[in-house]
């Protein structure tokens, strides 16, 4: 890993994933559902608002192109969690996160799809939300980066990257790459 | 009372009406409830009892105050006449005069002598009871004057209402003049002011609180200058609060017209916008009004056209104040902050300050012959000794009166009251009541 | 946000924040599922000391809809006047472990006055003719939302709104102006001079005193409710005079563009204010207003509340 030019004085930056890095995992993923799944049958890849909504995109994607002509078309939706967090009052709302789910869920296979897993709270928060959606079959859970640091007993079911990190560390997940944030003492 | 104490009062300025504007500096000795003498300052005196320091002080003849509600009989969980006269005695006063919207009301001889006694059982300042214009202050029937004036009242009113009823006020006025009394009003045509909670204006219209128009008093006053003219009699206008008031009578006592007038403190230090805070301390009646009255008060006050600063003095338990605003019971504390809002908000001379606040009231509650006296051999010990520039921070927690409603809670002013000679005892030693 | 009492203590930031969550919880709403646990453990108290039972039922909905206890303490104002003050009703109550109060009083100011007697926040549901902010915002939101406008504090810009009726003794319009006027609409207020309120030449606003004139112009046009118990205070001859020179009746209506939005705060007087049946008018939206009312409520208790601590009750 090296240093990114531009940093600010206080923090240090450093790549983690690059473009290639992103893409592999998401394919490799892609395979993983399909496989663990077997195959698309009431699979309903969901997006939490708002850093797991590209990886949804892109995740249901790469399946469909795996997949091709599937007898199954892949649904995917997105589901904002704030109004069911336990811990509210550290984060705003955010206005525009909306939740869309096009399918009532009874007896579906939910994918749901997070860019980074850190104490678990917003996936604690996701189950709650989903309930008012039907009852899933399954719940599964796709992040790219696990950090590290739960504080609830979740685990994820398809790893982009184990990332260890420190918690005075940020992880910066976008479509074209992953950077950790180290802010430095001074 | 027994009058045995004696008491030099040393270092201080006299002003009274005759030392003129500069006073005099001179010790003066005091015994059996009169000045025996007085000297140049540093000069020999007799020994007394009680030395009073006055040095950087004015020594004045005692304070009166036209217009005190004591609340007792009727109200004593708000005030008693002992702790208003407390109050009084600490602001400087030796003399006030008791509104009579007591309950029951003084509007007979029994209420007025119990008023009386009361005060001096207290003994701290001369209580004063005013009487009644009408009967219970109803506004119906006149109040029996002459009954009253035989126990010693030489003011009457109705304050708290006007006196709505224009044939009734002309014979009162009438009745009065023959007697040799004053009468004075509350200026508020009533119909003008129902639910009203502060000065109808642009404030109270952004607040959507009742209004209390200047035009409620302004017509009142009208008409009382008016039948003034035509009856002979006097008048006294309580709490002018208007620049039009003001205006109406500068213009009457230029035609030669027997009125007098005072102004509350509050009138000419606060204004309507203090109620943006909805706090109903600021709540009284006549209401706070704009910037441009409180300038007319102060100019009214300079010329002579307003007589007397008279606190109103209203003082109201805390479980009545905490009540929504068009329920709260209008009025504010007065007596121990009005002597140092004077000389703080004023720019008149400490002299003028006094002649408002002494000698011009005591001749208009007919008290004159012992009260607002110069300070001379034979005259009665009635006398104030102030510190005019020392500062200091008023705080509700820590007034006499039994009530803590005053809306200066945290205001810095300057002039304080050292001591209070009344009746020629010490009531107030060093800024300390002794009873 | 600590409290609500009044718009311009929100200030335009606080509107359009207010707005844009409004949106999310508009959202919310539109769930098979209307509730959300966000405000759970939290108690919110309805403290009306006049009767308002719509405003009262939206802003419970809100509550719930939000997770939170609901309690609802009436207090007729004839049981206050026996002994008990003001400051005794909330310390009572706040003892009890309240996060929010939410108040309606029949004076100006028992906001202002309740928030120095309790910590819980104080959501003012309208007092005397003073405020009703949370009728400002779902107004602002219907006119935004209707015209496909997104909030900004530019977001009413452009716009002439016309609020009409005792604009005196209103609360409502005394918050919807500054509200409105805040985002950058024009308003005219229209009323005879008996109903408009002392020092109104201050306000931002044109005055007129003929509908006729000012209907035809306007992108929205907000009727306010005359009460009847005005009647015996002289303020206008009588109900129906009234309502011939400032009631939307039929004729009147002709006059209006297809595009004004027309608005009540409720409850409307038929045949005075409101002549014509507002449903044949294409720009009616009062019962969008009413619905609106529970996701803008929503948005304000989240807003006061999202940030504070778990209430757990009283302290022994």
């Amino acid at each position: 890993m090296k240093n990114l030019e531009g940093s600010s004085p206080s923090t240090q930056r450093v790549s983690v994933l690059g473009q290639a890095d992103v893409n592999r995992a998401i394919t490799r993923i892609a395979h993983e559902i399909i496989e663990r799944n077997r195959g698309l049958e009431g699979v309903v890849i969901i997006g939490l608002q708002r850093g797991g909504v590209w990886l949804a995109d892109r995740l249901a994607a790469a399946i469909n192109h795996i997949e091709g002509e599937s007898a199954h078309p892949l649904v995917t939706g997105y589901l904002d969690v704030s109004l069911f967090r336990d811990d509210i009052s550290l984060r705003p709302v955010t206005p525009l996160s909306v939740t869309d789910i096009p399918i009532d869920l009874d007896g579906s296979k939910v994918v749901l799809v997070d860019d980074v897993l850190f104490t678990g709270r917003t996936v604690r928060a996701a189950l709650d939300a989903l309930n008012q959606y039907g009852r899933p079959a399954s719940v599964q859970l796709a992040v790219m980066i696990d950090r590290g640091h739960r504080e609830l007993p979740i685990r994820p079911d398809y790893v982009g990257k184990n990332l260890p990190t420190g918690r005075d560390e940020d992880v910066h997940v976008t479509s074209e790459a992953v950077t950790l944030e180290r802010r430095v003492t001074q | 009372m027994t009058n045995q104490q004696t008491i030099n009062i040393r270092g201080g300025r006299l002003m009274d009406p005759l030392t003129g504007r500069n006073g005099r500096m001179a010790d003066i000795h005091i015994a059996t409830g009169q000045v025996r003498a007085v000297v140049d300052s540093g000069n020999d005196l007799p020994s007394a009892d009680i030395e009073l320091d006055a040095t950087n002080c004015i020594v004045s003849p005692g304070l009166v105050d036209l217009h005190v509600h004591l609340r007792e009989p009727g109200r004593e969980e708000s005030e008693t006449i002992e702790t208003g006269s407390r109050a009084a005695a600490l602001g400087g006063f030796t003399a006030i005069v008791a509104m009579p919207n007591t309950e029951p009301a003084q509007d007979s001889r029994i209420v007025v002598e119990f008023v009386r006694a009361q005060g001096e059982r207290a003994g701290l300042c001369e209580v004063v009871p005013a009487g009644c214009i009408t009967l219970g202050r109803a506004g119906e029937a006149l109040a029996p004057y002459d009954e009253l004036r035989d126990a010693g009242v030489r003011l009457f009113t109705d304050d708290g209402n006007g006196v709505q009823d224009p044939l009734l006020m002309r014979r009162a006025l009438e009745y009065a003049r023959d007697l040799d009394v004053t009468l004075a009003q509350h200026c508020e045509v009533s119909r003008l002011t129902t639910g009203a909670v502060m000065h109808e204006g642009s404030c109270c219209g952004h607040l959507g609180l009742p209004g209390w128009p200047a035009i409620a008093e302004e017509l009142m006053v009208h008409r009382d200058i008016e039948l003034v003219r035509l009856t002979g009699a006097r008048i006294h206008f309580l709490h002018l609060s208007t620049q039009r008031s003001v205006d109406m009578v500068r213009v009457a006592k230029a035609q030669g017209l027997a009125i007098t007038a005072e102004a509350a403190p509050h009138h000419f230090t606060l204004s309507d916008e203090s109620l943006r805070s909805f706090d109903t301390v600021y709540k009284v009646n006549p209401p706070l009004r704009t910037a441009l009255d409180i300038q007319a008060l102060k100019d009214g006050l300079a010329d002579g056209t307003i007589d007397a600063i008279a606190t109103d003095h209203a003082p109201h338990a805390s479980h009545l104040k905490e009540q929504p605003l068009d329920q709260a019971p209008p009025g504010m504390l007065g007596l121990e902050t009005a002597l140092a809002l004077a000389l703080s908000e004023l720019t008149m001379d400490v002299y003028d300050v006094l002649a408002a606040l002494s000698w011009k009231p005591a001749k208009i509650a007919g008290i004159d012959d012992r009260h607002g006296r110069p300070i001379a051999v034979g005259e009665p010990a009635n006398i104030t000794v102030f510190n005019p520039s020392v500062e200091w921070t008023v705080d509700r927690e820590m007034v006499a009166s039994k009530s803590k409603n005053t809306p200066y809670h945290g205001r810095v002013v300057s002039g304080k009251v050292r001591h209070t000679v009344f009746n020629g005892h010490g009531v107030v030693i060093e800024g300390v009541a002794q009873l | 946000m600590k409290h609500l009492r009044s718009i311009e203590e929100l200030g335009v930031e606080g509107i359009v924040r207010i707005l844009s969550l409004s949106e999310h919880m508009a959202q919310v709403n539109q769930r098979p599922v209307p509730k959300v646990p966000a405000l759970i453990g939290r108690t919110v108290v309805s403290l009306f000391f006049e009767d308002s039972t719509r405003t009262r039922i939206s802003f419970e909905t809100a509550a719930k809809r939000l997770s939170a206890d609901t309690m609802t303490f009436s207090v007729s104002t004839s049981s206050v006047n026996k002994g008990e003050s003001l400051r005794d009703t909330i310390e009572t109550v706040s003892a009890m472990g309240v996060a929010a109060f939410v108040v309606r009083h029949k004076t100006s100011g028992i906001p202002w006055q309740l928030s120095q007697w309790t910590d819980a926040c104080i959501i003012n549901a309208g007092d005397g003719w003073h405020q009703h902010p949370t009728q400002a915002l779902l107004d602002t939101y219907t006119v935004m939302s209707t015209l496909g406008r997104t909030p900004s504090a530019t977001c009413l810009a452009g716009l002439r709104i016309a609020i009409v009726g005792d604009v005196r003794h209103s609360r409502v319009a005394r918050s919807n102006v500054q509200a409105f006027t805040a985002l950058g609409a024009q308003v005219v207020l229209v009323a005879p001079r008996t109903l408009l309120p002392p020092g109104v030449e201050d306000w931002p606003v044109e005055i007129s005193s003929s509908l006729d004139e000012v209907i035809g112009d306007v992108d929205v046009l907000y009727m306010l409710r005359m009460q009847r118990e005005r009647m015996n205070e002289a303020l206008v001859p009588h109900l129906g005079e009234y309502s011939q020179r400032f009631g939307l009746d039929e004729r009147r209506a002709t006059l209006l563009r297809d595009t004004t939005l027309v608005m009540h705060p409720g409850p409307m007087n038929r045949g005075v204010e409101m002549v014509v049946d507002p449903a044949t008018l294409p720009g009616n939206v009062i019962t969008r207003q009413v619905a609106n009312g529970v996701s803008v409520r929503m948005a304000v208790l989240f807003d006061v509340l999202g940030g504070s601590e778990v209430t757990t009750g009283a302290q022994t």
